[in-house]
């Protein structure tokens, strides 16, 4: 499958001749020939490889897991002359931005996630032990067509507000992402203009080996929106239905992967989604790891506070639980920020600590109460709230995903 | 195919053969199981079975999913028998058979000679593993200690590779090999292991990442040709070993290389440009790089015995009944039946090494030993590079093939790294400057000092550039238990 390899970046897969041993399994695993050596080194042709994944987990030795974004792929004959890697290039067309995190080649999706994660201050970062994520293996002219699997609604059903729990089946696809990275969906058809429509991000709410520990499926928590005609697209979709996905994409809002590490995850209504991946990944691969999650959640009310049910089940040993709800008849009306608040003291200890991580997701309007409660208990223990945030972000320990 | 990837865990041993229906089998290898268990408890790596150990794990022969990475005590490890899928259609690559279908099922006029090479393949697994069970005492970091046991656990893995094999195709002899390969032990006197090399005591981390290397590289070769055999479900087993052997090719690698690394740092921090500055360099805390060429030579050259003799009538019946190919054999373009074929081949006649053509049929141990050096050259070229960018002016050399030989025409012959044959007496008297002497050993030895602090390493070895599994620096890779 050739590709335009001008103009447009592009991600391309390279091996680390510093660090490969030349044991030739890469090659050896890759189903399309794409890998090949010669007397100095193992490279691969980015005009055949389809980022299939199948060279990285059998790889001894690391030197396989390296991309650089090119806006014209380094040729074989390049590749073969390395004694080492050559640094990523600034490459203008891709965020806009002299950074080389890439959170998404799509354009818009940079944007989006640009903005998304704004609020944090500063350039996002993502945490140190945190697994490496694939970005933009689907695009708009090559989307992964994917099944529904189910499509679930989690808010109570006399109620007027509709959040679905969707889950998407990838089958023989190979989509490796990770608790905190979104998928695009762009609806069919085209508006009044006859444009196409936009695509539109969703947080994926499923941890990396799926809604059962090894389904190739992922699910989405997404709420219809009164006229929005992507989420609408979504919330109507039935089980068997074919759904075209981009992605995965975000490099930043990630989980550490670290039985030290301390998540402070806090959220409204559909952000919740990344916090219900985190916690299944938790409870999957560290279940004794005790006291390390807290979880602000607001809602309403109980029967709009999407996954209400499967978090009671969650032990409080894993998992500290802090609801708000904002519209309970005769209770006074509490937010996230509340509860932030009322719990100052485990906050500021946590605050102080080397592994803590903060998370925000959720709405926009959200920022500015939690920022403001965090800024109180920082003060109130002696802290600097705007310096410790400054250093967590930069260590990629504080993340913000507001829409 | 579907069912061929996907491994059941319905019975003790994790499996994509499906052992469950296979009563027979599955019998015979519980029964076998405890000895094992046993075996690893007693000569497996000392001092560390209840400590929790941050292990590769293979659970898949996809290559997606193969491996997960998890703290594991070694003897819960999961060991398991795992096949690359089968392929439609394979043939015999090679040999009087060429071309007709893989058996599935053991051809009997070549039992004996499949049994047997079945069986030595697996005597030298638990045999590393004996080799190097004091070497977790002395390790230089927690991240080494980590590779060692992934190794070992490995080495162990792949013997029950083997002793499947042999359980599920060989009948009653079968299950008297697979439990002989439990009861012959490294270094003893009444029933060693088959092959020299593998009966001597990894006496440090040196000798061990040499070893893998090295002798490891031999078994990487061995298990490359065996991937070639007509029996199909021998060269399946061994084409799913070689994923995890290149995990052992690394760990040699990068020890060597980071080794070498340490001394060139040690080196340019102390401002010594002469690597012949023996004692100064010493001095530092880090082994000086002739001797660390003098262990390549021992290292190098007891794994060239390996290969057996050069001209071989075994090696030649092995590859004309097709149970054993060459290196790549499938990518090589000729009859792949060597009918008039001929290969160079060393002859050490009066004192002098005369190349001559000899029928390739016999010369194929000479071409897999062949393959290997060039194979082996190619991280000693790497290592050369390190050196070069410290600006030291030393070269790592393999030896000539002649050198410090017991196996083959050059069997004891008096010839130098350079292959100069010299006379007897010469060769003994300079033999410590070409091989590891006591006090060389000695000096080694002094530096085995264990490093058990997390992201700490020893004077003599530089930190990985990478941890496994992606793991950051100060990672713990071992969870030691302390009793």
């Amino acid at each position: 499958m050739a590709r335009d390899l001008v103009d447009t970046p592009v991600k391309q897969h390279l091996i680390d001749p510093e660090i490969c041993i030349r044991c030739y399994t890469c090659e050896e695993s890759c189903p399309i020939g794409a890998i090949s050596h010669d007397d100095n080194n193992v490279v691969v042709d980015a005009a055949k490889c389809n980022f299939c994944m199948d060279c990285i987990s059998p790889c001894p030795t690391g030197s396989i897991d390296n991309w650089r974004v090119v806006t014209n792929a380094y040729s074989l004959d390049e590749q073969f002359q390395w004694l080492d890697l050559p640094d990523q290039q600034k490459v203008s067309a891709s965020a806009g931005e002299a950074d080389t995190t890439i959170e998404a080649l799509d354009e818009a999706m940079a944007a989006l996630l640009a903005e998304a994660h704004q609020g944090a201050g500063g350039k996002a970062t993502a945490p140190a032990s945190a697994s490496k994520p694939f970005v933009n293996l689907f695009n708009l002219s090559h989307p992964a067509e994917v099944t529904v699997q189910g499509n679930f609604r989690l808010t109570d059903e006399s109620e007027e507000m509709d959040v679905r729990h969707i889950i998407l089946n990838f089958d023989t696809v190979k989509f490796p992402v990770l608790e905190g990275q979104s998928i695009g969906i762009t609806a069919p058809g085209s508006d009044k203009n006859g444009k196409r429509y936009l695509p539109r991000l969703y947080s994926v709410s499923s941890p990396r080996d799926g809604e059962r520990p090894n389904t190739n499926n992922l699910s989405l928590t997404v709420k219809r929106e009164k006229h929005g005609v992507c989420s609408n697209y979504v919330c109507d979709l039935k089980r068997g239905d074919t759904v075209k996905v981009t992605g995965p994409f975000g490099a930043t809002f990630l989980l550490p992967d670290d039985p030290q590490a301390k998540l402070i995850m806090i959220c409204t209504g559909t952000g919740s989604a990344p916090f219900r991946a985190f916690t299944m990944r938790r409870q999957r691969t560290m279940p004794d790891v005790e006291a390390s999650m807290h979880l602000f959640f607001g809602a309403r009310t109980p029967q709009l506070l999407p996954y209400f049910g499967p978090l009671e089940k969650v032990p409080v040993k894993l998992l500290a639980k802090h609801f708000a709800y904002s519209r309970i008849k005769g209770c006074t009306k509490e937010y996230v920020q509340d509860k932030l608040r009322a719990a100052g003291a485990t906050i500021a200890g946590l605050l102080e600590e080397p592994h803590t991580h903060i998370y925000v997701c959720g709405l926009k309007a959200m920022e500015a109460g939690v920022d403001s409660a965090f800024g109180e208990i920082a003060n109130n223990a002696g802290l600097n709230w705007q310096e410790i945030r400054d250093t967590m972000r930069e260590a990629g320990r504080y993340h913000v995903e507001t829409y | 195919m579907a069912e061929l990837i996907n491994v059941s865990y319905d019975t003790q041993i994790p499996n994509n053969v499906s052992l469950s229906t296979d009563r027979r089998v599955l019998k015979a290898l519980e029964r076998w199981h405890p000895g094992y268990i046993t075996w690893w408890k007693g000569l497996g790596p000392v001092g560390f079975q209840e400590s929790s150990v941050y292990l590769r794990t293979a659970v898949s022969v996809d290559p997606k999913g193969w491996a997960k990475f998890d703290y594991v005590k070694m003897p819960d490890y999961r060991w398991g028998i795992l096949l690359a899928p089968q392929v439609d259609g394979r043939t015999i690559p090679c040999g009087e058979h060429y071309g007709q279908p893989a058996w599935q099922e053991v051809p009997g006029e070549y039992r004996s000679m499949l049994r047997r090479l079945i069986v030595i393949q697996g005597d030298t697994e638990p045999a590393s593993v004996e080799q190097q069970r004091f070497l977790g005492k002395t390790a230089p970091s927690l991240y080494d200690m980590r590779n060692l046991f992934q190794v070992n656990v490995e080495e162990g893995r792949h013997l029950w590779a083997m002793v499947y094999l042999l359980q599920k195709y060989f009948g009653a002899d079968g299950r008297e090999e697979a439990d002989d390969l439990l009861r012959r032990q490294s270094g003893s006197e009444e029933a060693p292991r088959m092959l020299g090399a593998f009966n001597e005591e990894t006496p440090d981390w040196l000798s061990f990442f040499m070893f893998t290397y090295f002798t490891d590289r031999d078994g990487k070769m061995q298990l490359e040709s065996l991937a070639q055999s007509g029996f199909d479900p021998l060269s399946r087993t061994c084409r799913f070993m070689l994923t995890e052997e290149a995990h052992h090719m690394f760990v040699g690698e990068t020890g060597v290389g980071r080794t070498i690394q340490r001394t060139c740092e040690a080196m340019n921090e102390a401002g010594i440009t002469d690597p012949y500055d023996i004692d100064r360099v010493r001095a530092l805390g880090v082994i000086d790089l002739p001797t660390i060429q003098k262990k390549l030579n021992l290292h190098y050259t007891l794994s060239l015995d390996l290969f057996g003799g050069e001209v071989s009538t075994n090696a030649a019946n092995a590859f004309n009944a097709g149970v054993k190919g060459r290196y790549h054999e499938i990518k090589i373009e000729d009859d792949h039946q060597l009918k008039e074929a001929t290969y160079p081949v060393s002859e050490f006649t009066e004192g002098r090494i005369e190349v001559k053509d000899a029928p390739a049929l016999t010369a194929i141990n000479m071409r897999l030993r062949d393959d290997y050096s060039a194979d082996a050259a190619g991280g000693v070229k790497r290592w050369n590079v390190i050196i070069s960018k410290y600006n030291i002016d030393y070269q790592m050399k393999l030896p000539h093939e002649g050198f410090h030989r017991q196996i083959g025409v050059f069997s004891a012959a008096p010839i130098t790294p350079q292959g100069d044959v010299v006379a007897k007496e010469e060769w003994d008297q300079r033999r410590d400057e070409w091989l590891p002497s006591k006090a060389d050993g000695d000096f080694i030895q002094s530096l085995m000092k264990p490093v058990w602090e997390t992201g700490k390493y020893a004077s003599w070895i530089a930190p990985p550039r990478i941890g496994i599994d992606n793991k950051p620096g100060d990672f713990e890779y071992v969870q030691l238990h302390m009793a």
